[in-house]
């Protein structure tokens, strides 16, 4: 499989970016991909604390674009799992501190040792967003079903395009099957038809993406989270398995499935 | 107890759609015209290219070429006004 440089972004702040490249990450590195997580958010760095990383940094992305230090010296090995590397952002640069070409080099550096290179981008629409798709092959966007944050993602798109970067996929974030249903919220297919990008996958509103970033443990570590689940099933997604959307209405009856077939 | 009225009312006022009704209606106009903007940059090439072809049949005054989206409620055009100097008789 060639190496793949994929951007997550999204315009809002706040949508789940940084969630959802933890989850990827360690979901990939799970199914035995080789994968580095790079925090492209620079001055805002959040990544290696989701990752409950943040504790053994000692370069950054600016050292390694600067040449302070070598990629391997500032690459991060995740505790859990050998496959997963993180690059964290530097904390006490500003955005402007690093040029798109030198965020091409890195990712084709980085091409070299990985086979997923998931980038962390900012909110916004400045240089930090145009560095961190300077380098990328693919795009996700992740977007809630809110008319700010969806609005945001179509100018997303347009920018991505301008940038010939085509074909993203979609995320819907933090959806609430419940308000779908009394009609108070907007649904998949709305989005969607809004949109029109490739859907990705959805994944649900649900506090254990709160409790697993108290912890910093993923998500997707954790067999009971619904949303972990669903991030399983988008890292078989990027494999390329056709896996059907999580029935959200019934998370109960997956449960009880579940359990009677001997899962925990 | 409401009146039939009230009831009627109630089922026809907007405020009663369901939200996410009006979330898609709004999203969908504001998105229409967020995507028919034109950047600086596209503007530029816009109108060089525009003075390429118009001065094979007129002469222009360049610099007072504008090219405007005009937009309406529900729909979008491009307004061009271009300054003619001269008619090119062909
Ligand atoms: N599916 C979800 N269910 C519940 N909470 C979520 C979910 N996804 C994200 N959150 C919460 O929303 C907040 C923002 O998430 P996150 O930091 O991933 O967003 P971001 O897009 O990276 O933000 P920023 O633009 O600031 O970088 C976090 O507190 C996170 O725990
Ligand atoms: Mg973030």
């Amino acid at each position: 499989m060639e190496s793949k440089v994929i951007v997550v972004t999204s315009g809002k702040g706040g949508v789940g970016k940084t969630t959802t490249v933890a989850n990827l990450g360690m979901g990939l590195a799970l199914a035995g991909y080789k994968v580095a997580l790079v925090d492209a958010d620079i001055g805002l760095r959040n990544l290696d604390v989701v990752m409950g990383l943040e504790n053994r940094i000692v370069y950054d992305l600016i050292d390694v674009v600067e040449q302070k230090c070598r990629l391997r010296q500032a690459l991060i090995k995740d505790k859990r799992n050998d496959n997963l590397y993180l690059l964290p952002a530097a904390q006490t640069r500003d955005k402007e501190a690093v040029k798109p070409e030198q965020m091409q080099a890195l990712s084709q550096e980085l091409k070299e040792q990985f086979q997923f290179i998931l980038v962390d981008s900012p909110a916004g629409i400045e240089q930090g967003f145009k560095n961190s798709i300077a380098g990328a092959d693919a795009a996700i966007i992740v977007t809630t079903p809110e008319v700010s944050a969806v609005r945001d993602a179509d100018r997303i798109i347009g920018l991505l395009e301008a940038a010939e970067l085509f074909n993203p996929q979609l995320i819907l974030n933090r959806l609430r099957p419940d308000m779908v249903r009394k009609g108070d919220m907007m649904d998949i297919s709305d989005v969607i038809e809004i949109l029109s990008v490739p859907l990705l996958g959805v994944v649900p509103d649900d506090e254990s993406i709160i409790v697993a970033t108290n912890r910093g443990e993923p998500a997707v570590l954790d067999k009971n989270s619904q949303a972990g689940q669903a991030y399983c099933n988008i890292v078989k997604r990027l494999e390329g398995e056709d896996v059907p959307l999580l029935d959200l209405d019934h998370p109960g009856l997956l449960e009880k499935l579940r359990r009677l077939m001997g899962g925990k | 107890m409401g009146t039939l009225i009230d009831m009627m009312s109630k089922v026809f006022a907007k405020e009663n759609l369901p939200s996410k009704n009006l979330a898609k209606e709004r999203l969908q106009l504001v998105i229409m015209h967020d995507r028919a903007s034109l950047s600086p940059d596209l503007v530029m090439k816009l109108k060089e290219e525009l003075i390429k072809v118009l001065t094979k049949y007129v002469e222009i005054d360049e610099d007072g070429l504008e090219v405007n989206l005009d937009r309406g409620d529900d729909s979008v055009a491009l307004v061009a006004n271009v300054p003619v100097k001269k008619v090119r008789r062909v």
